[in-house]
């Protein structure tokens, strides 16, 4: 299903087949070039594959944008213990919801991606871990996993080629902590979330202790177009050394939200105003989430920017996840900063002290202060005590909290002022008028 | 104890897909189809689990501790799952949850006295482009006003 209208201005590679009729079905993917990129990759060696991908300039889906070649390149291909292909459906960075997309609507295209990955690797066995709010999705790909099986698409000699590649699905039970790669391996093991210390990686040891390719849904579903015409053809889509197509989750005041295929490098605010149609209510722009809530914010005057991974590290923000959140004059820059840490406090698995303490200490000056009852010496303190959280952890969860944190007191102060001397928040009432 | 053969089914799968030896992986995954037949997850339950995972009850114990969908108390027949991240929040998704809380009479995680609903404020649901969003059980509910959450609610207790 798709819940909102496309945009002409999208480039369909990876939601080519969304809005066919059964575009779920292995028919309607096979009349649609499906499994021809896995059969041509039979016919390649793995080096060749790996070649490739690296060509197509692929970078991580996930968030942090590692190259996919080079990351295939990791993983131990000639070990003697087996190797796991696991894909990373978790999709609980706020202001994501593209992997659901991809899921439904072409679960093959995902299928036939972990395929190659496996031939890559010399891997035969992969699972794709869901988080458990996604149950429909968890039905959705089993049924396509079942209908490859039984159309020899999965199991033993796939299509005659003597590749044996099993694939099952794993649910997750609420915890964003297990989108984070070292903190999945450990719950599908069947633990608590708790990162692991990096190096080794997952590529050398990974789940069950075995070399592991781990990647997010989106990187693989590009895959079978990167096989099938070419890396450089992929490549060409973005600007240099950031291939391809992004699904843009655009969300917020804008006045067409939704997940759009745009080309990496598309400028942020021709997605605003082109893609997105504009702001609601013909209201000034304030502020963007470039890529989930991790990363941090560009203020409308840094919004005139090409995005893709090298941009946004040079604005010193991310591309992130996608997901693209357009605020607009009304919003309440303190109470957006509270939301934010309550995640992030909720979220920490609390195994990293600074983590675990930051983010509550955190999350209790930002409710002090949007209540009014903050101090000016605060304002400079919650950038302090975020700073105390950057590169002080197993994994990126308390710099993920800090960063976007960071951004919005060194460029909102003037929000923060505003709620000094137990003044009520100037912006009370802007979420009903959002409404209306 | 014993479940409909569908579970069944599920549990036997479960117990074959992992590496030889490593049954602990389906510990979550039982836990949650489990709950979902059951209702909530009982002392019981976590022998059960650990005995058919040949884990220690501790290991299941401690994991039901970590993830926010399970649950140790029955939840309502249909639990309502507000979303008031990042971009609900700002499309209203606080004044949402206040009139589901006052519509319902109920508090975060509390179930009503005739135990037909429960409320719960989530984190992002992946439906951000799509806000405000809920979740009734496992149903995504998109573009949800106090309105429409009053309608969807009406249907609910009709169903019931
Ligand atoms: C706290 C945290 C949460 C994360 N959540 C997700 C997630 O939900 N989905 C995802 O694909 N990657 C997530 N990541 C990134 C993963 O650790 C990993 O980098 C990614 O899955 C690798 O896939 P890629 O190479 O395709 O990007 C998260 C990272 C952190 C630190
Ligand atoms: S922020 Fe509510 S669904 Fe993502």
């Amino acid at each position: 299903m798709l819940y909102n209208e496309p945009s002409p201005l999208e480039v369909k590679i990876l939601t080519k087949r969304f809005g066919l009729a059964n575009s779920e079905s292995l028919d309607t993917y096979l009349a649609t070039d499906g499994y021809k990129a896995f059969l041509k990759a039979v016919e390649m060696t793995p080096e060749q594959i790996i070649e490739e991908v690296k060509a197509s300039a692929l970078r991580g889906r996930g968030g942090a944008g590692f190259p996919t070649g080079l990351k295939w390149s990791f993983v131990p291909r000639t070990s003697p213990k087996p190797k796991y292909v696991i894909i990373n459906a978790d999709e609980s960075e706020p202001g994501t919801c593209k992997d659901r997309l991809l899921m439904e609507n072409d679960p093959h295209q995902l299928i036939e991606g972990i395929l190659i990955a496996g031939r890559a690797v010399d891997s035969h066995k992969g699972y794709i871990y869901i988080r458990g709010e996604y149950r429909y999705l968890i039905e959705a790909m089993d049924r396509a996993i079942a209908e490859a099986y039984s159309r020899g698409y999965l199991g033993k000699n796939i299509r005659g080629t003597g590749f044996d590649f099993d694939l099952y699905t794993h649910t997750g039970a609420g915890a964003y902590e297990c989108g984070e790669e070292t903190a999945l391996l450990d719950s599908i093991e069947g633990k608590r979330g708790i990162p692991r210390m990096k190096p080794p990686f997952p590529a050398v040891v990974g789940a069950w202790q075995s070399p592991t390719l781990l990647s997010n849904v989106e990187t693989f579903s590009a895959i079978p177009a990167i096989i099938r015409d070419g890396g450089a053809a992929f490549a060409a889509l973005g600007p240099a050394k950031n291939g391809g197509t992004r699904l843009v989750c655009l969300s917020g005041h804008i006045n067409k939200p939704g997940v759009y295929e745009l080309p990496v490098g598309f400028n942020l605010l021709r997605m605003i105003y082109e893609v997105g149609g504009g702001m609601r209510n013909g209201k000034k722009l304030k502020a963007v989430v470039p890529g989930g809530s991790s990363c941090p914010l560009l203020k409308a005057d840094e919004c005139d920017i090409s995005m893709d991974f090298d941009s946004l590290a040079k604005a010193k923000s991310m591309l992130g996840s996608g997901g693209t959140v357009v605020l607009d004059e009304d919003t309440c820059m303190v109470k957006f900063a509270q939301r934010i840490m309550k995640f992030y406090a909720h979220e920490s698995c609390g195994w990293c002290i600074p983590c675990r303490e930051g983010t509550n200490w955190l999350k209790k000056t930002l409710d002090r202060f949007h209540s009014g009852a903050g101090q000016k010496s605060d304002i400079p303190l919650i950038g302090e005590l975020s700073k105390n959280m950057l590169g002080r952890t197993y994994c990126a969860l308390g710099d993920a909290a800090a960063m976007p944190t960071i951004s919005i007191v060194e460029k909102f102060p003037e929000d923060f002022e505003a709620h000094l001397n137990g003044k009520p928040c100037p912006y009370e009432h802007s979420t009903e008028l959002a409404m209306a | 104890m014993t479940f409909s053969p569908e579970l069944e089914a599920r549990f036997a799968k479960l117990l074959e897909i992992y590496p030889p030896g490593r049954t602990r992986s389906a510990v979550v995954p039982m836990l949650l189809y489990a709950q979902d037949e059951v209702g909530h997850i009982s002392a019981e339950l976590v022998e059960e689990v650990a005995r058919r995972c040949q884990v220690k009850p501790l290991q299941v114990d401690e994991v039901v501790g970590y993830y926010s969908m399970l649950h140790r108390k029955p939840l309502g027949k249909c639990h309502v799952q507000v979303c008031t991240n990042i971009s609900c929040l700002i499309l209203g998704a606080e004044e949402l949850y206040e009139h589901a809380s006052k519509t319902l009479g109920i508090g975060n995680k509390e179930v009503t006295p005739d135990g037909q609903f429960s409320l719960e404020e989530v984190e992002c649901m992946g439906a951000c482009s799509w806000a405000p969003a809920i979740q009734l059980n496992y149903d995504f509910h998109h573009h949800v006003t106090p309105e429409k959450l009053d309608q969807l609610l009406a249907e609910v207790r009709k169903a019931h």
